[in-house]
Order: C-alpha cells, then sequence, then structure tokens
C-alpha cells in the first residue's frame, strides 16, 4: 500500500534563485475544460511519476518541474527526496546528486538545479509532497491562465518563496531505485508514437509519406502549450475546421504545414486539421527534447498504444 | 471532408483516451440544443471512468479514463447513447451582454486587411461586426474565451496562416463565421478589430466567466475616451506581432 500524506505542512524549502521556471505541478486539472480551463499537469508524466513513486509518495502527489535549471534551494529541514525526468547538472551541497534515485537531504544543505545536460525538465518530489491549496480541484500552476501553483494564482516559483512539503504517514514500501529501463537517455532520436485522427485522410499522399518517413526538427517555439515541428511542408486538402476540443498529445497542421504537438497547457479547443494524437508518453518524451533536436513520427495502432500505457501506469498503482 | 463515414452522428478516434462525437456538418444555432443533453448523459453513462467534456459547435469530445475503459468499450458505450438521443428544446435562452469595444487600428492591426480582404471600407467592417447580435455557441481555447457566431457572411475572412505568439487581453477577433474576445494573453491566429473594456474572466466572480454558452452578446463601438473611463487598456499592439 501507498502511504497516505497528512495534512500538517511544514516549510521545506526556501528558494534562494528561482531561475526561468519551475512549476508545481499533480496530476492535472480535470472535469473543467468546458469553461475553457486547460489540463496543466507535469508535461513528462514519466520522470514526474518516477520522482513520486522513488520519494515514497501516491500516484498525483504534487511535484515540482523545473525547466532549463537555473534553480537554487535551501532545505529549511531533513528531507527526503527523490530526482527524475532531465540531467539539469543537480547538486547537493556542491556535490553530484544521483537522479532516479532515493536521496536524503539535511537541513541548510543546497539544492542546485544548473543547467540542461540530458533533457529539459527535471521533477524534484520530497516524501510527503509539496503541498498548496488546490483552485479548481487542482494544485497544477498554469501561467497562462493565473490558476494554481504554490499562490493559487499560477506563479512560477521565485527567489524567497518558502515552499510547504506534508508528511508521509508511517509504513508503506516503495523502490530506492529506478531500474535501468527506466532512466530515459534523452539525447537520441526520439520515435513518437502518434494514432492517427479522423483527419489523416485529408492530407495528400505524398505528405502522409514525408510526416512519417522525414526527420523533424524541434523549433524553439516550443512550451508547455505546444511543440512546433519544422521539416516538410504538409499539405491538407482543408485549411481550417470548425473549432473543436483538442485531446493531450494532438499533432495539428496550421496552413504554413509546420506540425504542432499539443502539450498540458494547450488551448482546449482548436480548429485546425490534425494528423492524430501521440500517445501520453511520446508526449512525455517530447517533453523533453531541446530545439534543434531530431525526432520520428511512427503511426501505431490503438491497442498496442493503450498496452504500453497501461503497463506503464501498472508500475505506478499497488 | 473524409469520404469514409459522412453519416453522422459519427465517432472519430482522439488518440488514446478520447473520442470526438461529431454531430453536426456546419455551425446552426439548433445544434446546442443536441450537444447539451448528450454532455449531460455522457456524465451519466461513463461515471467514475469520465475525464472530460469539451463541447463546442457541432462536436463533443469525450475524454474517459484508458486504464478503465478502453476505446472499443467507451466506443460502444457512447453508441449506444446516440441511438435515442432526443434534443432539449429548453437550451439556448441566456443572456444578453453588451462588450463596449474601441475598433481602432491601434488595438485592431487586422482591421485594414479584413477590409481589403472584403472589399469593404473599414467603416462598413466596423457596423457589420457590431451590427449582429451573437449567439456563444461554446467556451474553449483559454479560460473564458467565447466563441460566438454566426458572423455576416460579407466579414468571413480566414485565420492567420502563422499565428500571432502573444494577442493582447481583451482583443476582439474575428476567424470565418466565428467572432470572439480575448480573455487573456495567448497566441492566436483570429483577425483583430479591435478591444473590449469588458472583464471576462475573473476568478473572484461566480463562474470564473462573464459569458456562458446560450448567450446573445452584442459588441458595441465606443470611443477611445469612454473605452480608457471604462478600464480598457489602450496600448497599441507591437508592431510585427
Amino acid at each position: 500500500m501507498n502511504r497516505a500524506i497528512k495534512k500538517y505542512t511544514v516549510i521545506g524549502f526556501r528558494v534562494e534563485r528561482a531561475g526561468p521556471l519551475a512549476l508545481l505541478q499533480d496530476a492535472g486539472r480535470f472535469g473543467v475544460r468546458r469553461l475553457g480551463v486547460t489540463q496543466g499537469g507535469p508535461a513528462d508524466l514519466h520522470g514526474w511519476a518516477w520522482a513520486n513513486r522513488l520519494a515514497g509518495n501516491p500516484w498525483g502527489t504534487a511535484a515540482l518541474e523545473i525547466t532549463f535549471g537555473g534553480l537554487t534551494l535551501v532545505a529549511e529541514r531533513d528531507l527526503t527526496l527523490a530526482v527524475a525526468g532531465a540531467d539539469l547538472g543537480a547538486t547537493l551541497d556542491g556535490k553530484p546528486l544521483p537522479r532516479w534515485e532515493r536521496v536524503s537531504c539535511r537541513e541548510g544543505q543546497r539544492l542546485v538545479f544548473a543547467a540542461p545536460a540530458n533533457g529539459l525538465r527535471a521533477y524534484l518530489a520530497v516524501a510527503g509532497g509539496f503541498v498548496a491549496e488546490p483552485v479548481l480541484g487542482s494544485v497544477a500552476c498554469v501561467v497562462r491562465e493565473g490558476l494554481g501553483g504554490f499562490d493559487g494564482r499560477g506563479s512560477k516559483l521565485c527567489e524567497g518563496d518558502r515552499l510547504r512539503v506534508g508528511e508521509l504517514s508511517a509504513g508503506g514500501a516503495s523502490p530506492n531505485t529506478a531500474p535501468d529501463e527506466a532512466r530515459l537517455d534523452y539525447r537520441t532520436t526520439a520515435r513518437l508514437s502518434l494514432l492517427p485522427g479522423a483527419q489523416v485522410g485529408d492530407f495528400t499522399g505524398q505528405s502522409l509519406f514525408q510526416a512519417f518517413n522525414a526527420t523533424w526538427h524541434v523549433d524553439d517555439r516550443a512550451d508547455r502549450m505546444g511543440v512546433r515541428l519544422t521539416g516538410p511542408r504538409l499539405a491538407c486538402r482543408i485549411g481550417s475546421l470548425v473549432s473543436e476540443g483538442i485531446g493531450l498529445g494532438a499533432v495539428q497542421v496550421p496552413p504554413d504545414g509546420q506540425p504542432i504537438a499539443l502539450l498540458n497547457d494547450r488551448q482546449t479547443i482548436g480548429g485546425y486539421p490534425r494528423l492524430g494524437a501521440l500517445t501520453p508518453l511520446s508526449a512525455s518524451r517530447l517533453a523533453q527534447c531541446l530545439p534543434g533536436q531530431e525526432v520520428h513520427l511512427v503511426a501505431v495502432s490503438g491497442e498496442r498504444a493503450l498496452g504500453e500505457h497501461r503497463r506503464f501506469c501498472a508500475s505506478f498503482t499497488v | 471532408m473524409s469520404g469514409e463515414g459522412a453519416r453522422l452522428p459519427r465517432l472519430e478516434s482522439a488518440g488514446l483516451d478520447g473520442w470526438m462525437v461529431r454531430l453536426f456538418e456546419r455551425i446552426e444555432e439548433t445544434n446546442l440544443a443536441w450537444i447539451t443533453p448528450l454532455a449531460r448523459r455522457c456524465e451519466a453513462a461513463l461515471g467514475d471512468a469520465l475525464v472530460d467534456l469539451v463541447p463546442s459547435y457541432t462536436t463533443l469530445l469525450v475524454v474517459f479514463d484508458p486504464l478503465r475503459l478502453s476505446s472499443g468499450e467507451a466506443r460502444c458505450r457512447l453508441l449506444e447513447l446516440l441511438g435515442d438521443l432526443a434534443p432539449d428544446e429548453q437550451t439556448g435562452g441566456g443572456e444578453v451582454r453588451e462588450l463596449p469595444t474601441w475598433y481602432d487600428e491601434r488595438v485592431g492591426p487586422d482591421l485594414m486587411r479584413v477590409a481589403e480582404l472584403t472589399g469593404l471600407s473599414v467603416e462598413a467592417v466596423i457596423d457589420c461586426h457590431a451590427g449582429t447580435l451573437y449567439r456563444v455557441f461554446a467556451l474553449g481555447f483559454a479560460p473564458g474565451f467565447a466563441f460566438m457566431g454566426l458572423l455576416d457572411a460579407r466579414l468571413e475572412v480566414p485565420r492567420l496562416d502563422t499565428p500571432r505568439k502573444r494577442v493582447p487581453v481583451n482583443s476582439v477577433a474575428i476567424a470565418g463565421r466565428q467572432t470572439a474576445a480575448y480573455p487573456a494573453v495567448t497566441p492566436g491566429g483570429w483577425n483583430l478589430l479591435g478591444r473590449t473594456s469588458a472583464r471576462l474572466f475573473d476568478r473572484d466572480r461566480d463562474g470564473f466567466s462573464l459569458l456562458a454558452v446560450g448567450d446573445r452578446v452584442r459588441f458595441v463601438p465606443v470611443d477611445r475616451e469612454t473605452f480608457e473611463a471604462e478600464g480598457g487598456d489602450p496600448t497599441p499592439m507591437e508592431a510585427g506581432r
């Protein structure tokens, strides 16, 4: 059994240097998309889930998503923590901090995330979880919408912030290290699984061939809303649709022919034709790519994608 | 449109955890009377396995938990619902809302482009946009972003080929047969005609959003003084954005 998190909270860290983008993320905000409120949650589900698992937290516990680095935290008490996802050159009091492992941290120690060495987003989970007041059912921080985060108003971490953490009840067991196959190397060319969607037949034959055979490059226009890919210009027989709901990982193609894969902070509705949708784990993998990295799109069946997703989730439910 | 399955309603794959229920081909005010009851019935039929619903003009995106339901199982339940779906004649009352709007090139950088594309004068574009009472068909894209229609056919212009990275808050815009006002700074590909002083999304207000599905909306042209007096921000668009 996973241990429960008590309501009693204490200050876990002080933010000495905030860096460009560090956000509190639980699993996301659900059931409110009809108000136009987006999903939020970790851009890389894999890294986030493993950080929590190694820290001994139940699924859905809030962790920090640290993009690029530039973050310095000072521990305000003894803590148990885990870092997963990208290698941002993390150190604890100047010594390299192992990723994908449970680590102990003493009061007064400095935890530094420097700069991307492998991947883009690191996840820091602390035993007991980071704690904030939920907004519309979630603490997921969506800066664009001004919702969630430690202040409830969508603020990224700022210098001087004091981060509250919960306490774990005794008992329970979780691994203190992740298996080799979970420790992803984000520098390799990503093969992104895509489930073809309803408009796939509206693209020209040549464009469909190119979509799944060309090498795509991650553009610098990439954030938590979506990642633009550059490559051959894809031609679709329909220019735009009546606006309709968009799921996580949807790959839309505006009239300029360059696809955009939509991630956690995407708009809830849009009107460009779509090739289909990346699987959740492929959307996560894309979120770890730096601008200029190469990716390939690979068409997969729904059955295969579901099997992969269920196997992944099964390793986090006890 | 695709050759396969031209019959409506139909279900289209929307990834591992979603089905797009396509009910209509075109935007009509009467569509709401079908989409609203379908959303209610999905809540009952999918129960805990339902994650989210995104209704729009002609569609309902149904998002479910893939750990509880496979696509095939979700499809069966949705097909069952669609089999005996009936319209809800109550849908579509709604409030009448007025959005004071300053139409000007400084805050509506696409006014000239729209005039050129439509062959109308700038004044005629403004009169035409402000002369219609619109219906809110859906909320989406951003919190409180209301999709409204139908725009006068004379004003029908396509979206920008490449969306702007930052559209200023409260921008009033058109694309296709739709119009909207941006409640927050977001990227956007619509044509900007002006700016409203209305507060569109307020997390301290009940329901968060000024506009709700079914509301009637009129854009009321105001001069810059009135716009600023009502709290409007006249900061011009940055050139080239």
